[in-house]
């Protein structure tokens, strides 16, 4: 492996394992806010009950957050100096606040996790509130981070560095809300799905929790919204994409050829050497519509691009097409539940639905590691689009190999054991009422 | 008027000795888990715990804000740090994932005895490493020993590893016994009867080893790190800041003597402060002394002066958010 693929890899591995834990950090605290409000209105212990333990579990997820967090921090000079010298202070001013927006939410988890006994019902409620606001502001920050690598504004590039730089133009970049909403819309989906699979693997066992049926149909609640908001996001972000990175949407559609009208491919698998993409079904006129809002516009293919400025269309197709299909699936789950619900036949009380919710449970994690796929590796060859090369980035220090595989033997180890202690909290809690003592602590 | 870069500077110093004061007193209590024992050992463990739980990830948020301020204002000084220590930030790294990760673990291990034991272990050991290596990182940066290209950014591949010299690693010595020194004199304050003599008798015993790593560090530095070990003894300055450091310092143990906990508390966070103070005005003007200074690798004014507008915007959130925290869970 070389020292370039290495770096690629452990950045990759590190942001793919930060990128969970992140989600729940944003997600799972507005679950806990709104069942400790459905507590206060109507003094039902159950929901207390309920918000406490989903904070325990949160407060794993929390830890291994920050931590792997600070790692990224780090890593992006340990593997990426030169794109740190030259971009950091473009992308410095979204990173600053960042930085507070941790601040605001370690401050208040600390309040929430450890405070229940010290503040006032309302004014813990209140820490709820600020732990998820920190985090849903840390991730619109650090997308605007990478919105900026996706369509660089607000400087300009000389020889080997960034000069004329306009930091609040290079905040504000067009690729930054849209995707930043899509991102938002990804953590909800996905923990909102995730959620809602684990409380109905147990229900299967114990049917009647109560606790578990009011987990499951709030977490189906903030999902299934989700789904539905999320591909349409998803295709103002792509029309986005088509305007300021021609190649990668030509690399994620696997097209090859210009086409005009273009057909949208399903599937399918490109052969970047022969430059067709084989087995996919075609739908006549869709991707001219989707990308550009016109039945007969004309979509650019890879072949108007030079070579060497190709991202891997393989993967990019392929991680798009996983994507895409997980949006459509989770779509179709939410609605099934909408009609369950609409014909009073509640979904907790149907077997095969929660079934059907274990096997979803990992999908939205899934996608949203399949969306940064597209992202980031459809911006290859570039790491700042159209401006730097990621091999022109890369640390002059040799044998990453050496970390790479440290820090991957550390992510299996601390992903085991999270995943070892979950599964005691989440069964713990279908025992009835067992006596714990208070704040989690032994 | 001190000008922009001067003035981040000072921002990134102060951010530093905030962090060592709270995220490094966090990783000291760390370490005093490895040596709690006699009859009251379980009681000092639970103490320890009890006061670092609802604030060490708040506390860690410093360290980040240093990083992200050293990359935004001073980008060169920080690829060609992290280019030259790799090997020892990626340590401080992993040290600070797993003392993180096993906190929460061992907090919230749900009845699982195995995590729960194993954790515990790697929480004391992760607690000891990581002080350790960002003394190490912070005393090769002080060293004078990474040279850089001011013009391409690029680091000429030094003859000796720049951190794998005794004055790095005396440094890194001294940060740990500051962070448990620091902790124990906490300790005195949150705790009562004997439970907090022991933290006392714990907290003299930190506060002689600090001076003692102290002064070989600045004779080493005076020989190894001209850069700044020149500076830091013999300007028109020394004498008076090292006087005053001292003083400080055994005003501290004597306080600790006296049994006046909070002003001993108040004395060794003082006395930290100092430290990196002295620190900073030696090293001055160098960001990455002998060729990176605050002139010659700040980054465009514009940057500068936004980052700065959010720092002040971002304090007026913060101080009240950490006075609300700090009054909720601490005397
Ligand atoms: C639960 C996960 C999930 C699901 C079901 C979808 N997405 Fe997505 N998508 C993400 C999670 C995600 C993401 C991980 O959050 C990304 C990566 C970068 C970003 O901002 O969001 C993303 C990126 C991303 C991009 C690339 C943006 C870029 O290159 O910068 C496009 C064009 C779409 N999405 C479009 C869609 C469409 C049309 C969907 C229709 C169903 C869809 N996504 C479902
Ligand atoms: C290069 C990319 C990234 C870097 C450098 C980075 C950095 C960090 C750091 C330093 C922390 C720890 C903060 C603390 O101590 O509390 C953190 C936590 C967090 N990050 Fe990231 N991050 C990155 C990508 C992302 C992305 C893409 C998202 C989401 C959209 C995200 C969302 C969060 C959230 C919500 C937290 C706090 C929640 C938790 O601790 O679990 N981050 N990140
Ligand atoms: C947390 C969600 C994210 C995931 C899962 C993710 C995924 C990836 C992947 C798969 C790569 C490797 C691409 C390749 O080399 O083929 C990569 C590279 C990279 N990403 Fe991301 N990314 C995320 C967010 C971010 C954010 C928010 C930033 C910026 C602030 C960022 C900055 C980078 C950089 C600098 C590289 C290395 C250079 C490059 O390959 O272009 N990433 N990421």
């Amino acid at each position: 492996m070389s020292d370039l693929l290495a770096a690629r890899s452990l950045m990759a591995l590190s942001l793919a394992f930060h990128i969970v834990f992140a989600a729940a950090g944003i997600a799972m605290p507005l679950l806990m806010v709104v069942a400790e409000g459905r507590w206060l209105r109507t003094g039902d212990p159950v929901w207390l009950d309920l918000c406490k333990r989903w904070s325990k579990g949160t407060a794993i997820l929390f830890a291994v957050g920050a931590v792997s967090g600070t790692v990224l921090s780090f890593q992006l000079g340990l593997l990426w100096p030169e794109f740190m010298r030259q971009a950091g202070p473009v992308i410095g001013l979204p990173f600053a606040m960042e930085g507070f927006a941790f601040f605001l939410e370690a401050i208040c988890l600390g309040l929430y996790l450890y405070g229940w006994q010290k503040l006032r019902p309302r004014t813990h409620q209140l820490a709820g509130v600020g732990v998820m606001l920190g985090g849903i502001a840390s991730g619109v920050f650090v997308i605007a981070a990478n919105a900026w690598m996706n369509g660089p504004r607000g400087c300009r590039h000389a020889g080997d560095r960034f000069v004329d730089v306009d930091p609040i133009a290079a905040m504000c970049t067009p690729m930054w809300l849209p995707q930043a909403a899509h991102m938002l819309l990804a953590t909800f989906l996905a923990v909102g799905f995730g959620a809602a699979g684990v409380h109905a693997l147990v229900l299967l066992r114990h049917p009647a929790s109560s606790l578990h049926r009011r987990a499951l149909v709030l977490a189906l609640q903030v999902g299934g919204i989700s789904a539905v908001l999320l591909p349409l996001s998803g295709d103002v972000l792509a029309k986005f994409v088509a305007e300021l990175q021609p190649v990668k949407l030509a690399a994620m559609e696997g097209l090859f050829a210009s086409e005009q009208p273009a057909a949208l491919r399903i599937g399918g698998w490109p052969d970047e050497e022969a430059a067709v993409t084989r087995y996919a079904i075609e739908i006549p006129y869709l991707l001219s519509f989707l990308a550009y809002g016109e039945l007969d516009a004309k979509v650019r293919g890879l072949e108007e691009f030079p070579r060497d400025e190709w991202p891997p269309v393989l993967i990019t197709h392929v991680a798009f097409q996983v994507m895409v299909a997980i949006g459509v699936l989770l779509l179709a789950v939410s609605v099934a539940a909408a009609f369950l619900a609409w014909r009073r036949r509640a979904p907790v009380d149907q077997r095969w639905f929660l079934k059907l919710l274990v096997y979803c449970a990992p999908l939205g994690f899934l996608g949203i590691e399949a969306g940064w796929v597209v992202t980031e590796v459809g911006r290859q060859p570039w790491i700042v689009q159209g401006v730097l090369r990621t091999s022109e980035c890369v640390t002059p220090v040799t044998n990453l190999l050496v970390p790479f595989c440290g820090f991957t033997l550390l992510y299996v180890v601390l992903a085991c054991v999270v995943f070892r202690l979950m599964r005691r909290h989440v069964f713990q809690s279908a025992e009835p009422a067992l006596q714990e003592p208070e704040d989690g602590h032994a | 008027m001190p000008d922009l870069p001067q003035l981040v500077g000072a921002v990134i110093l102060v951010a530093m000795i905030v962090y060592v004061a709270s995220g490094g007193a966090d990783f000291g209590s760390g370490v005093w888990e490895l040596f709690a024992r006699g009859p009251r050992g379980q009681q000092q463990v639970r103490a320890l715990r009890v006061a670092i739980a609802p604030i060490w990830e708040a506390n860690h948020v410093w360290l980040i804000l240093v990083v992200v301020l050293l990359f935004v204002c001073f980008p060169a000084a920080f690829a060609a740090i992290m280019v030259a220590l790799h090997l020892p930030v990626t340590l401080m790294l992993v040290g600070i994932v797993l003392r993180g990760a096993a906190f929460a673990f061992q907090s919230y291990a749900a009845g699982d005895h195995a995590i729960e034991r194993h954790s515990v272990r790697l929480f004391r050991v992760a607690s000891m490493i990581t002080p350790m290596a960002l003394g190490v990182v912070a005393g090769a940066v002080a060293g004078g020993h990474i040279r850089v290209d001011a013009a391409t950014g690029a680091v000429a591949p030094g003859a000796v590893r720049p951190w794998l010299l005794p004055f790095p690693l005396l440094v890194g010595l001294m940060t740990l016994s500051l962070c448990t020194y620091l902790a124990a004199v906490y300790m005195t304050v949150e705790t009562e009867g004997p439970l907090r003599e022991d933290f006392r008798r714990r907290a003299l015993v930190a506060g002689c080893a600090v001076g003692a790593v102290a002064l070989p560090a600045a004779f080493v530095a005076h020989s190894e790190a001209p850069v700044i070990g020149v500076p830091l003894l013999a300007s028109a300055w020394s004498v008076p800041f090292h006087v005053t450091t001292g003083v400080v310092a055994v005003a501290a143990l004597v306080a600790l003597g006296r049994r006046s906990f909070r002003t001993a508390r108040f004395l060794a966070i003082a006395q930290t402060a100092l430290i990196l103070i002295g620190w900073g005005v030696a090293q001055y003007p160098f960001v990455l002394a002998p060729d990176l200074d605050v002139g010659n690798c700040a980054a465009d004014p514009a940057v500068l002066a936004a980052t700065l507008i959010v720092l002040g915007a971002g304090t007026v959130l913060l101080v009240p958010a950490f006075v609300c925290l700090y009054r909720v869970f601490k005397q």
